[in-house]
């Protein structure tokens, strides 16, 4: 354990903005609060999911595609949901759920891969950097020695705002079939070849993290029966895990509905609110509510006027949902203006993207921010 | 041969100081022949042979040891073929079945039509995996899939198997011909149009789906154009669609903007032809499948004087792939000795490859197919239209576990107790059909099985332990062998060993 954590401080001071980072580690690790994120893979279509429905502009410039009034999910006397995430209702009505509107950042780029990976290292429009934030984050402030892992990804795909060195992180689909499988792992040692060490490192992740889940236990709640509500289920069983767990990423898609938009973001809405609805449900009957917070995000939103092949394409901000039982629910950042597009088409952001990053690091976390995200930005107040 | 390079460098010391220079630059031109003029060895050609194909037999690594680097090369572009080997599946000749006749079915109806594109999926899978395992022209196949990854499209979403079968065997056509045509033809790719959502591009609001990964992902890459382009090259790709009857390209003119387009600062009425042209007279494009390639074949880390070299050529050789790929193989960086066991295997290279090198000849490959697709790596179906992001992110810590309990499973024999533990076999979650199917075919595994005693008459002619290490790994073992262990339980180490996944 010694010897991993030196060879982690090593990793980690090749990080930016790391330079505490054996500062932070000579400091007392307090638990830390559970960290649930959603990734929209694709770019959701914030428009239709938060519908400003009041909006005689929203209909006009989405003939086809404008969810119509009386089926709108009406939270207030101009926005509402999408029909198919009427189960997050509940949540709503407690004020447990937060609404961010308008989530973007300064000169955005509309390809999916750069946009993400904007998203993912939360760098500027311009910047090319290497760890994910979270990486990062744990670099700055390293969950306690006692952890099973800083973050697990649930589902295939990439380890997105977990890549890099600095963080402990492992993917899995399955936790007992990650166990089960872990005795594969048994390989020490270090290399100069990258890939070589990268694997060494997986396989060091994986022992490290399989000594201490033990997972099983029997839920009451029920999950929706498709991959995303398995995934629910999963992070659940990872939330009652007594090492602690600091991050767990999910993720749903394809959003990217160039074409025929309306049946296929109703279905994935419609996962969405179900799995929401049961993490919740899942959460509180294991007593976790409280101590977790769960918030989308993607690489951006579509564009406001939909294209002639019943679709949209790719936009720039968006709307976020945040939720969990410390969650001061209620609308936060700017309702989309659609008088004011810019010369694309597209929406300005109201909420610059690392804000509201900052605000998970900063009032979940106690986390210094700008150590992570190498500035100052603004936070909200939904926690 | 040392003796003559070494000759000219000691009589230069007595000429002047430009003589020393034309001696010395011939000495080294003869040093750099004498280094492509040595046979390239065992090591060599199983590098090379990993490289281009996927994994290679002890016989075949022999075979090629004795050549020269530059023969070893032109006999794998010469032998290059442009098309399959194996009858593809029935289905790809049956008569063209319409979307929209699937959507006027009944729900059985359409249940049914469900399944059976389900199905061809998986037996187009099956082919082509089996294509890769029994192909005299791997480089063939390792290229189709380098341009399957590159015009990323998926059957999840194109879902008729005929149309993605048409979109293989053109780019197995074009694998080691001509990217321009290629670039060209896959524009009007039906599996294309539907994936990228050109075929329902109208003027009066262009889909600018294709028009961005055109130049995003098929041929400048990201930040070589602006927003502006992308709308206008849309507008320029208007109207290339698809025949409703036959699932062909078809052009419809009411659809097209005939309007003037600028798109990189060239204006014209253009067409999709036109802007693609555009496109390919960028020197970015050279440069972009350049270093593309660089990460295929060299190191995760390209250097950029060397891929500028090659684009050059892949440029003057107006697009032509081979010329490219004679640099690559040719080049010092594919053979020095800190790029051998660089990369990370995909899962097909993993999988096909391991059966390749182990003589391991499946009657089914169906369970294959489900090995890569378990392991990140479905082919017809990449995650999106940037295709496999491949290098580390093959390998999480699910990945990797996948990995070995894979081999593990191949390489323990057929241990009925071991058949029954399949990965999800005692998941109570499998009960879904999709899941049981899955099992049943994972019992299909068990011809599988590694034939240890038929693996050491193949490298009887060299036996011991260090050809079957050299075989297997392209670099060194971590973690140290016991003395003692027989073939099978040495194979098993080997297998089971980091260092085996990598190539």
């Amino acid at each position: 354990m010694t010897m991993d954590r030196r060879a982690f401080l090593k990793l980690a001071s090749l990080c930016p903005f790391a330079g505490a980072a054996s500062v932070a580690w000579a400091a007392a690790s307090p638990a830390r609060k559970l960290f649930i994120l959603v990734e929209l893979k694709g770019g959701n279509d914030g428009l239709n999911m938060v519908v400003p429905y009041a909006d005689p502009e929203y209909a006009r410039i989405r003939p086809r595609l404008a969810i119509p009034r009386d089926q709108v999910v009406q939270l207030s006397e101009q926005s509402g949901l999408h029909p198919s995430l009427a189960p997050l209702r509940a949540a709503w009505d407690e004020r447990r759920l937060a609404i961010v509107q308008g989530v973007g950042y300064p000169q955005p780029n509309l390809s999916h891969f750069r946009s993400i990976e904007i998203w993912d290292t939360a760098s500027k429009s311009d910047e090319y950097l290497d760890a994910g934030w979270l990486a990062r984050a744990f670099a700055v402030s390293p969950s306690p020695d006692s952890y099973a892992a800083d973050g697990v990804v649930v589902g295939p795909g990439a380890m997105g705002p977990l890549a890099g060195p600095g963080a402990r992180a492992i993917a899995l689909t399955n936790p007992e079939q990650f166990l089960r499988n872990a005795r594969l792992a048994r390989a020490e040692g270090e290399s100069r070849n990258a890939a070589l060490a990268h694997i060494l490192r997986v396989e060091r992740d994986v022992m490290l993290s399989a000594e201490r889940l033990h997972v099983g236990g029997k839920l009451a709640t029920e999950f929706p029966r498709n991959p995303f509500g398995n995934a629910a289920n999963t992070a659940v069983q990872l939330a009652s895990n007594e090492a602690g767990i600091a991050v767990v990423r999910l993720s749903l898609g394809s959003f990217d509905t160039h074409a025929n938009q309306l049946g296929t973001h109703a279905n994935l809405l419609k996962q969405l609110g179900e799995g929401l609805a049961a993490l919740r449900e899942g959460l509180m009957e294991i007593d976790r509510w409280d101590s977790t917070v769960i918030a989308t995000y993607a690489e951006f939103g579509r564009r406001p006027h939909e294209n002639q092949s019943g679709g949209t394409d790719h936009g720039t901000s968006s709307a976020h949902l945040v939720l969990g039982g410390a969650v001061k629910g209620g609308f936060y950042g700017a309702r989309p203006d659609l008088a004011r597009l810019d010369g694309n088409g597209n929406l300005p952001f109201a909420v610059d993207f690392r804000g509201y990053y900052a605000t998970f690091l900063e009032r979940w976390w106690g986390i210094d921010s700008t150590k992570v995200l190498g500035a100052r930005h603004a936070k909200l107040d939904f926690i | 041969m040392t003796v003559e390079r070494g000759a000219p460098i000691f009589l230069a010391r007595e000429h002047d100081l430009h003589t020393m220079r034309v001696l010395a630059a011939a000495a080294l031109f003869i040093a750099s022949i004498a280094a492509h003029g040595a046979p390239i060895g065992y090591d060599g050609a199983r590098h090379l042979l990993n490289r281009v194909g996927f994994g290679a037999t002890d016989a075949e690594v022999r075979d090629y040891a004795s050549l020269e680097r530059t023969q070893a090369v032109e006999r794998l572009l010469g032998g290059a073929r442009r098309e399959a080997l194996l009858r593809p599946p029935a289905f790809v000749d049956a008569p063209f079945e319409p979307y929209y006749r699937i959507r006027q079915m009944s729900p059985e109806e359409r249940m049914a039509a469900q399944r059976r594109l389900v199905e061809q999926g998986l037996e187009l899978r099956a082919w082509w995996l089996r294509e890769m395992l029994v192909t005299p022209s791997p480089l063939t196949e390792r290229m189709t899939l380098f341009w399957h990854n590159h015009f990323a499209t998926s059957q999840q979403k194109v879902r008729l198997g005929q149309l993605m079968y048409r979109q293989n065997a053109l780019l197995r056509r074009e694998a080691l011909g001509n990217f321009g045509t290629m670039l060209h033809a896959i524009a009007k790719d039906p599996a294309m149009l539907v994936y990228l959502d050109n075929a329902g591009s109208r003027k009066q609001a262009p889909n600018e789906n294709f028009a961005r990964e055109v130049m995003e992902l098929f041929t400048l890459g990201e930040g070589h154009y602006g927003e502006s382009d992308v709308k206008e090259a849309a507008r320029a790709f208007t109207g290339w669609s698809l025949d409703r009857g036959t699932g062909e390209f078809t052009y419809r003119r009411v659809w097209h903007d005939y309007g003037e387009k600028t798109v990189l600062g060239k204006s014209g009425r253009f067409d999709g032809d036109d802007v693609l042209d555009v496109l390919l007279a960028r020197p970015e494009a050279a440069r972009f499948i350049a270093g593309k390639l660089w990460r295929e074949f060299v190191s995760p880390n390209p250097d950029p004087r060397e891929v500028a070299r090659w684009a050059t050529i892949f440029r003057e050789a107006h697009y032509e792939v081979k010329p490219l790929l004679r640099a690559i193989l040719t080049s010092d960086a594919f053979w020095s000795a800190e790029n051998r066991g660089a990369l990370i295997k995909s899962p097909v290279e993993l999988v096909v490859g391991t059966l390749r090198t182990c003589g391991i000849s499946p009657f089914d490959l169906r369970p294959a197919v489900f090995a890569t697709a378990a392991l990140g790596q479905n082919p017809f179906s990449p995650p999106n239209v940037k295709g496999w992001p491949g290098g580390d992110a093959w390998i999480t810590s699910s990945t990797l576990l996948g990995r070995k309990q894979w081999l593990e499973r191949v390489f323990r024999g057929s241990d009925p107790a071991t058949m029954a533990m399949t990965e999800h076999g005692d998941d109570a979650k499998a009960a879904a059909p999709g899941e049981r199917y899955r099992r049943m075919l994972e019992r299909g595994m068990s011809d599988y099985a590694f034939d240890v005693e038929r693996f050491d008459r193949a490298i009887a002619s060299a036996p011991g332990p260090a050809r079957i290490d050299r075989l297997l790994l392209a670099t060194d073992a971590v973690n140290a062998l016991p003395d003692g262990l027989d073939s099978a339980e040495r194979v098993r180490a080997l297998v089971a060993d980091p260092a085996y996944q990598l190539r």
